[in-house]
């Protein structure tokens, strides 16, 4: 009895040990998914981009500014792309960083509970609007609007600024909920000191909590500007195809994102240096956002040290 | 054809010139009340993209704005494709301008050139004639991989892929029309039915080519007097898909009175009956090889193909 009653334990604890066993295994696999992507993801763009550089040459790709891959007389500088992606990043984030940053202010510093729950929500709901329908409200409202308040700037129909409204919205939820947390994560005990040394809200809110909280704030700029340069879908919906080197955001331009539609929608054949080029723009694009993701993680890290 | 009605099944795949894209979206609708078991795909990769699909026997009917290149002739010859090639209406290829544009109600073969040869820099409308206003000039046009710029820049600049690159480029017609109706010195180029479908919003541009300005019409484009822009549109099927019943059945409703309807209802121009009966016999009899010897087809006219049809009896 007491013997039957052993061994019944001990297979419940085999069993246990096993199950314990299997349950860290389909996690490690589950999490190598995710790495191997990567890797897979990494090895593919350098493979294709490495045979397009010895087409081309990698100076010729980097300093040039005509880019005219598909054209009889092709031209392989990617300047051009790099500036409408620039163009679209910084007009993007003229309009959501600040927007985002005094939003979240209101929010973790103002807002009562009740205000809090209607506005917080409603930001995320932006978040959660696909991008292509950005696209079509870019084209279909925010160009119209353009066009209408500024008629001397000679809008065209597809425009830079455009693009960068419609992606300025996109990022508004992610700067303002990144630049939240951070400001609320700032310790009470600051805000009290500085009430108790006779600062107003308006003091406490700019001059303590915001600098303070800096360097989260700073790590969702980045996050949210790396997002604005990925991003695709509306940006070649609103902002044109047409890659140049301009500053005027009246005009028409090309990203890195769009061009990648554009060339891979028409099929170019693999052995053409065009196939080649979406992989070293995507390669460049990659590299792109793999050096701000850094910059933010760098960020954070700092921001932890200093109140942990 | 009665007797095997909503008998025929199967899948065909259709890809190719966005220009004859309306036209196949317009059959494709009617065979589908007919045949409700024949799946009939259609897509539009451009005339050079479809050319590709089809030499890799990914699909059995590459649709094609301009004839089939000595090049692409020989890519599908290494893969053992060989292809029928049916003319099934002709275009115009459309020169258009908003509707807010009234001066440039012509432009010379000339002009034109001036406008999109490659080296071009012209920047205001003013530098196209004097006379016309100094307004921005936006161009728009198809990507390189579109049969109407391969036409375009043949008929205009002498030579295929010659152009200017500063424009605006789109595979989607849609999208030329939306960015000219929108710029007041907008300028584009893409087939008649386009221009036909958005009148309201587009102006089209009468062309001068030594013989007074003439603009594209059902009349101008049938008689060839809309020249050099009117050219033929083209189906290429597989020779060695064209016997299955689905493809066959496909192929003689493009050809067919209700398939010529399709045509008319999407602003092109329809075959005369002398050449569609022309065109249905090189299909039945499986005629292969292209009737243009893989050169450029531009200014041919409507009784030069149906000498080449008949010639090729």
């Amino acid at each position: 009895m007491t013997g039957a009653g052993q061994t019944l334990q001990s297979n419940r604890r085999i069993f246990q040990k096993r199950y314990e066993a299997a349950i860290r295994i389909v996690c490690l696999l589950c999490a190598l998914v995710s790495v191997l992507t990567t890797l897979a993801i990494i090895l593919t763009l350098a493979g294709q981009a490495g045979r397009f550089f010895s087409k081309v040459s990698p100076l010729a790709f980097f300093t040039g500014t005509d880019w005219s891959p598909t054209f009889s007389d092709a031209k392989f500088g990617v300047l051009p792309l790099i500036n409408g992606t620039l163009l679209i990043t910084v007009g993007s984030g003229l309009f959501a960083l600040p927007l985002g940053l005094l939003s979240a202010i209101y929010l973790s510093e103002y807002a009562s509970p009740r205000a809090r729950n209607i506005l917080k929500p409603g930001l995320e709901l932006l978040a959660g609007i696909p991008t292509v329908v950005y696209g079509y409200f870019g084209v279909m409202f925010v160009t119209p609007l353009l066009k209408k308040l500024l008629p001397n700037m000679g809008f065209g129909e597809f425009n830079a600024a455009s693009g960068a409204i419609v992606v300025g919205i996109m990022i508004l939820p992610l700067v303002s909920s990144l630049c939240e947390d951070a400001l609320s994560a700032v310790p009470r005990a600051l805000r009290e000191g500085a009430y108790g040394l006779g600062a107003t809200k308006a003091e406490v809110a700019l001059k303590i909590v915001v600098p303070a909280a800096l360097s989260g704030i700073m790590a969702a700029y980045i996050l949210a500007l790396s997002r604005a340069i990925g991003e695709t879908m509306a940006v070649s919906l609103a902002a044109g195809s047409r890659p140049r080197m301009t500053l005027n955001p009246a005009e028409s331009i090309q990203t890195m994102t769009s061009y990648i539609v554009q060339a891979s929608k028409g099929d170019p054949p693999r052995e053409s240096a065009a196939y080649g080029s979406l992989f070293a723009v995507a390669l460049s694009l990659f590299v792109i956002t793999l050096i701000m993701n850094i910059l933010a993680a760098k960020f954070v890290k700092k921001y932890r040290n200093v109140y942990d | 054809m009665g007797g095997t009605e909503g008998k025929v099944s199967g899948k065909v795949i259709v890809d190719g010139s966005s220009t004859v894209e309306p036209i196949s979206k317009n059959v494709e609708e009617k065979i589908r009340g007919k045949y409700p078991e024949l799946q009939v795909l259609v897509n539009k990769s451009g005339t050079g993209g479809g050319f590709t699909k089809f030499a890799a026997k990914e699909i059995e009917i590459a649709t094609a704005s301009r004839p089939i290149e000595q090049e692409e002739i020989d890519k599908g010859k290494t893969g053992g494709v060989e292809f029928i090639e049916l003319p099934i209406a002709y275009d115009g290829l459309s020169v258009v301008v908003p509707k807010e544009n009234t001066f440039a109600t012509s432009l010379t073969l000339d002009e034109l050139k001036k406008i999109w040869s490659p080296d071009s820099k012209l920047a205001s409308w003013k530098d196209v004639r004097a006379g016309f206003p100094d307004v921005a000039l936006k161009l728009y046009g198809p990507d390189t991989q579109s049969g109407t710029f391969d036409y375009f820049t043949e008929a205009i600049n002498g030579k295929k892929g010659a152009s200017r690159k500063d424009y605006e480029q789109s595979a989607d017609d849609e999208v030329l029309v939306r960015g000219v109706s929108g710029d007041k010195g907008g300028l584009g180029y893409f087939g008649y039915a386009y221009y036909e479908a958005h009148k309201d919003k587009l102006n089209v541009v009468a062309i001068d080519s030594g013989k007074g300005a003439i603009a594209p019409s059902a009349e101008t484009i049938g008689d060839g007097t809309y020249s050099p822009l009117s050219r033929p549109l083209f189906l290429y099927v597989r020779k060695d898909v064209a016997d299955r019943p689905d493809v066959k059945t496909l192929v003689e409703f493009f050809l067919s009175d209700e398939g010529q309807a399709s045509v008319k209802d999407e602003g092109y121009v329809p075959l005369t009956a002398d050449e569609i009966k022309l065109v249905r016999e090189r299909f039945t009899k499986g005629v292969t090889g292209s009737m243009f010897g893989g050169k450029p087809a531009v200014g041919v006219k409507l009784k030069d193909l149906l000498g080449k049809l008949e010639g090729a009896k």
